[in-house]
């Protein structure tokens, strides 16, 4: 696996030694789970979501969420009601 | 372009007209204060679920029945994986399996050359969130992230801006016509990525693909491809190679440029949603919904001409507004006069609900009404002038023609005997002039008969008043 | 009546209440001492709000003069921090959600709260639920009340301490490999993994959405039960939930004295997988008990059930990886400082999850990525879909499952923390029972020469709550392993 570019793709961030570490973990556990290849699925479905059941919807009726305080009472940065994050540099 | 042919393709995003978001029931389409219509579902709070809204499939589908698509009576919802500060779970809940339409396509004219466009898929899927990019950071308002979006693939059919603008124009029609969206571009209810390639004449192998994301008016996507299949020509006139890239438009500049991002390569990591169970849709729930079609544009419009003999031009002004095509039929078959309705609804009708600003449903004057008005001057009861003023009050008052004409005392004198007294006071006021009649004079009938309406105070009709003056002229 | 309270079970204490023997206040009281006195060396409790739940318990004794009947009015429970309890923190175990505070309660919150429940104080789990041992929470890692130097088990590690430890008569949990089996055999307590589906996720964290299930921790079946019942059932806001009705298990397990007539499955590759010999020889004796109830025990196969970690260790992080991607320091809790939005999404998430947590994101990133999703998550899907169909096939002459719930009994703490895949491996026997969405409970089947409690798990088919609980009911009412408390 490429260690650096995975977490790249999940947005974590890794040191060195971190990046060093989980490589020679991340290697063990894809060579125990390759363990997997093993077995022949040729003609077996993959597992159906939520089986038991279809169909689950809701009639198109609004009802009240949160206010814009709750919404925004754990942001750690706010500006006039928006949430506030850095700017993408480009 | 005669070197080149261009294939133009879109994936167009069109907000749904629903009370609720897809997946929440947050009202949609709120303006207000920012963040003020959000839920722990839409705002992707820890443990939070998504709940589909049945209305956004019946539009999709009601779509997807309107352009020919097949509806898949299995479909399911898939995440699609990326970091973005506009999309709360840093996922987004789409379609890319088993969305529920497949295939169709959109009839459109161009240049008198009637072509159609093959649309690939209908997907569903979510909204995100409003950003406002300021210098040093962004701002985000989740008020508008969740709401249903229906998106509409085409295939590279079209050969043109103009065929692309005509793709987006036939469908804005449809969609409005059938209340799936308003369509309304200013509040960005339709967005547009825009694909385009061009290939050598003589050849088939599409070339490379160029995308220019994110365009939300019409007028923008010609200009923008306008400029692009240019750009893309010029690069291969001198020899160049195009790599597939993904642009943006910049309209006071006019040019597309390359997106510049340190982003890593799209892997969007699609697996299904392990939180929705699949749609199944059984025949009889389609069929329910495709009886609820209206009939379409193009479809009526053929059938106003054929049916009311109507002209082209009619038929397309009256078809234009569903409300007032509806309007229409009703007087037309009402009142058995489809000529005259047709008169009536683009002249004084559409005239009187422009000058006070009302749509069709606020006119006071009923269907019904119109129609019994056409009958009256067809009886000659009144005359086109009093029937005009009939009309402006039944449109602002509504009730029936009659009572307003009796009450108004506008009916036209066609009672033999009081046009024979008009006329013999005409004729005898005015004995030069009938004279003048007598010894060949025309137009000078015309001046009698003004007498006559104006002694009847302009109740007399005037064709009855000039029969009666030449039987009287004559003996 | 003091020194007893925390001893009362839930139903115990409701029926106390009841009678007006014991009011909320003096019972949540005891709890609150007890909490305060045990929980520095347990640290199974990561929130106590000690002037909250005593004004919640005056309004229930309050309420209860006034008429309201309810049958769990006034009734303490701890409730894993991993389930949103408006105005309460909820910390998933991670740095990462420090200062969220919950802005609505969970599905099954509600429905306690409207049984009258108390919620008297929030307890520890592995990070995001990531865990075997409670060892992976950022808050510190939980003690066994049995020994003070072993792991609890996890994720609900402290949930299922503060059981064992009478802090709380019951406790909520939740279950995606054994969360919740695997700490109740460790502790010597009984829990339950219901049927996916039954139970309610909506306002439960989510690690991995095809296999959580939230469920109770308790010290008799009876316990589970009635927590069962309230948080049982359809849930609009959870669309995974089954519309079947849920039946009334409590008369049935009250009244269960035997096994007669039932067939029980004793799967043959559970006996093969290093299954330590202490805990073969409780789970035996407790086969035999079985047999002495009744029950006719019949070897079985699941043929493909020895594939279970290595599958249930590609979809569960591939799932989390997603459902852990709203982490970002944008909307809630913690925001690392940063010059860019990039710099920020990656300094948020790398100093707020812990080693675990990033372990199983970045590999359930990686089995979903481009190249790699058919040989490893898709493959996983399917062989999942064989793990269940042996478990179809054992169901129609079985009407349970029994075997052991772990390989072993509670570990030292820091004893598997070098290589991940020996953690992993303690899952051997819970994670089928997710991957197939059926139901699992365990009940205390006895101590280890030195001490250490087992379980003995008793699985059914989708939907067979009740039966499976009713199994566990008449084994627990001819056994009292379920009574001695740790001498803490």
């Amino acid at each position: 696996m490429d260690v650096p570019y995975v977490a790249g793709l999940a947005r974590i961030a890794l040191t060195a030694e971190e990046a060093a570490r989980l490589q020679g973990q991340l290697d063990d556990i894809l060579a125990f789970v390759g363990e997997l290849k093993e077995l022949d699925v040729t003609g077996v479905e993959a597992t159906d979501v939520a089986a038991d059941t279809h169909n689950v919807w809701r009639a198109d009726e609004p009802r009240t969420g949160l206010s814009q305080a709750a919404a925004l009472a754990g942001a750690p940065l706010t500006r006039r009601g928006q949430f506030v994050v850095p700017k993408v540099i480009e | 372009m005669s070197d080149f042919i261009p294939s133009i393709g879109l994936e167009v995003h069109v907000q749904l007209k629903t009370r609720t978001k897809m997946f929440c029931d947050c009202p949609a389409h709120e303006e207000g204060e920012p963040n003020t219509s959000v839920c722990p579902v839409c705002l992707g709070l820890p443990g939070a679920m998504p709940v589909i809204n049945r209305e956004a499939i019946r539009r999709t589908v009601k779509t997807g029945l309107m352009i020919g698509s097949t509806i898949s009576l299995r479909s399911t919802f898939d995440r699609k994986n990326y970091f973005y500060p506009d999309m709360s779970k840093n996922y987004q809940i789409t379609q890319q399996a088993a969305p529920l339409c497949m295939g169709g396509a959109v009839s459109i004219e161009v240049a008198g050359r009637t072509r159609t466009i093959r649309v690939n898929h209908i997907h569903q899927e979510e909204d995100v969130a409003k950003s406002t990019h300021m210098e040093n950071s962004t701002e985000i308002d989740f008020g508008r992230a969740g709401t249903p979006l229906m998106e509409l693939v085409t295939e590279p059919d079209m050969a043109s801006p103009d065929e692309a603008m005509a793709f987006l124009l036939a469908l804005k029609e449809m969609l409005i016509y059938a209340g799936i969206s308003d369509c309304n571009l200013e509040l960005g209810h339709v967005r547009c990525d825009v694909n385009s390639s061009l290939r050598p004449v003589g050849t088939d192998k599409l070339g490379v693909k160029c995308e220019i994301k994110n365009m939300n008016t019409f007028k923008g996507i010609h200009r923008a491809l306008t400029y692009e299949l240019e750009r893309q020509a010029a690069v291969l006139r001198s020899g160049g190679t195009l790599i597939q890239e993904t642009r943006r438009w910049d309209d006071e500049a006019g040019v597309t440029l390359p997106m510049r991002s340190k982003e890593y390569a799209h892997d969007y990591r699609y697996f299904p949603e392990p939180d929705l169970p699949p749609v199944v849709l059984d025949e009889a729930t389609v069929e329910a919904w495709r009886a609820e079609l209206p009939e379409l544009p193009v479809a009526r419009r053929a059938r106003f001409v054929a049916a009311y003999g109507l002209p082209e031009y009619d038929a397309g002004v009256l078809v234009a507004d569903r409300a007032i095509a509806d309007y229409y039929e009703a007087v037309a078959t009402t009142s058995g006069r489809f000529k005259a309705a047709s008169n009536w609804v683009m002249g004084e009708l559409l005239r009187a609900l422009g000058e006070r600003g009302l749509g069709i449903a606020e006119a006071r004057v009923t269907p019904e009404a119109l129609a019994e008005l056409i009958a009256l001057v067809e009886a000659k009861t009144i005359h086109m002038t009093a029937a005009k003023e009939v009309f402006q009050v039944l449109f602002d008052e509504g009730g029936s023609p009659s009572a307003v004409v009796e009450r108004l005392g506008l009916a036209q004198v066609s009672d033999g005997a009081a046009m024979e007294e008009f006329a013999a006071q005409a004729i005898a006021a005015n004995a030069g002039v009938a004279d003048d009649f007598r010894n060949g004079k025309e137009a000078a009938l015309k001046f009698l008969v003004g007498q006559v309406m104006k002694l009847s105070r302009g109740k007399a009709n005037p064709q009855r008043a000039a029969e009666a003056l030449r039987r009287r002229l004559a003996t | 009546m003091s020194r007893d309270l925390h001893e009362l079970g839930l139903l115990e204490a409701a029926e106390a209440l009841a009678r007006k023997a014991i009011s909320s206040v003096e019972l949540v009281q005891a709890l609150l001492d007890r909490s305060a006195a045990l929980n520095p060396s347990l640290n199974a409790l990561t929130w106590v709000d000690a002037d909250a739940v005593l004004a919640a318990a005056r309004a229930a004794d309050a309420a209860r003069v006034a008429g309201d009947a309810r049958p769990l009015l006034g009734a303490p429970m701890a409730i894993k921090d991993l389930l949103n309890v408006q105005g309460q923190p909820c910390t998933a175990g991670s740095n990462i959600l420090k200062g969220y505070v919950a802005p609505y309660d969970a599905t099954v919150i509600a429905r306690l709260r409207a049984a009258g429940c108390l919620f008297v104080s929030r307890t520890n789990t592995d990070e995001f639920a990531m865990g075997g041992s409670t060892e992976t929470s950022a808050y510190g890692t939980t003690r066994n009340p049995w020994d003070l130097e072993r792991v609890p088990g996890g994720s609900s590690g402290g949930s299922a301490a503060a059981v064992a430890a009478r802090l709380a008569p019951a406790a909520l949990a939740s279950d995606t490999g054994g969360s919740i089996r695997q700490p109740a055999a460790f502790c010597g307590v009984t829990g339950l993994k219901p049927t996916y589906g039954r139970v309610s996720r909506y306002g439960c964290v989510a690690f991995a959405s095809s296999l959580d299930q939230v469920g109770p921790i308790a010290r008799t079946v009876e316990d589970v039960t009635a927590v069962y019942q309230v948080i049982a059932g359809l849930d609009p806001h959870d669309s995974t939930t089954s519309a079947r009705p849920v039946e009334d298990a409590l008369p049935g397990v009250r009244a269960a004295t035997n096994l007669k007539g039932l067939t029980l499955g004793l799967p043959r590759d559970y006996f093969v997988e290093g299954l330590d010999a202490e805990v073969e020889t409780l789970t035996r004796a407790a086969v035999e008990t079985c047999r002495e109830l009744g029950a006719n025990v019949v070897d079985v196969d699941l043929p493909h059930s020895r594939y279970g970690i290595a599958c249930y260790y590609i979809l569960a992080p591939a799932e989390a990886s997603a459902n852990l991607a709203r982490y970002d320091g944008v909307r809630y809790g913690f925001r690392a400082p940063a010059e860019d939005l990039q710099e920020m999404y990656e300094q948020t998430r790398s100093l707020g999850f812990g080693a675990e947590v990033k372990r199983r994101v970045i590999l359930g990133t990686y089995v979903l990525s481009s190249g790699f999703h058919d040989a490893y998550y898709l493959r996983a899907q399917k062989i999942r879909t064989l793990i269940r169909r042996d478990f179809d096939r054992v169901f129609e002459t079985c009407d349970a499952i029994i075997g052991p719930v772990t390989p072993t009994a509670a570990f030292r703490i820091g004893e598997k923390n070098a290589d991940p895949v020996q953690m992993y491996l303690g899952d051997i026997f819970t994670v089928n029972v997710n991957l197939a969405g059926l139901c699992g409970l365990s009940v205390p089947c006895g101590f280890t020469p030195s001490g250490l409690p087992a379980g003995l798990h008793i699985a059914g088919p989708a939907f067979a709550d009740a039966r499976i609980l009713e199994i566990g009911a008449a084994y627990q009412h001819a056994t009292d392993w379920h009574v001695k408390p740790p001498e803490i």
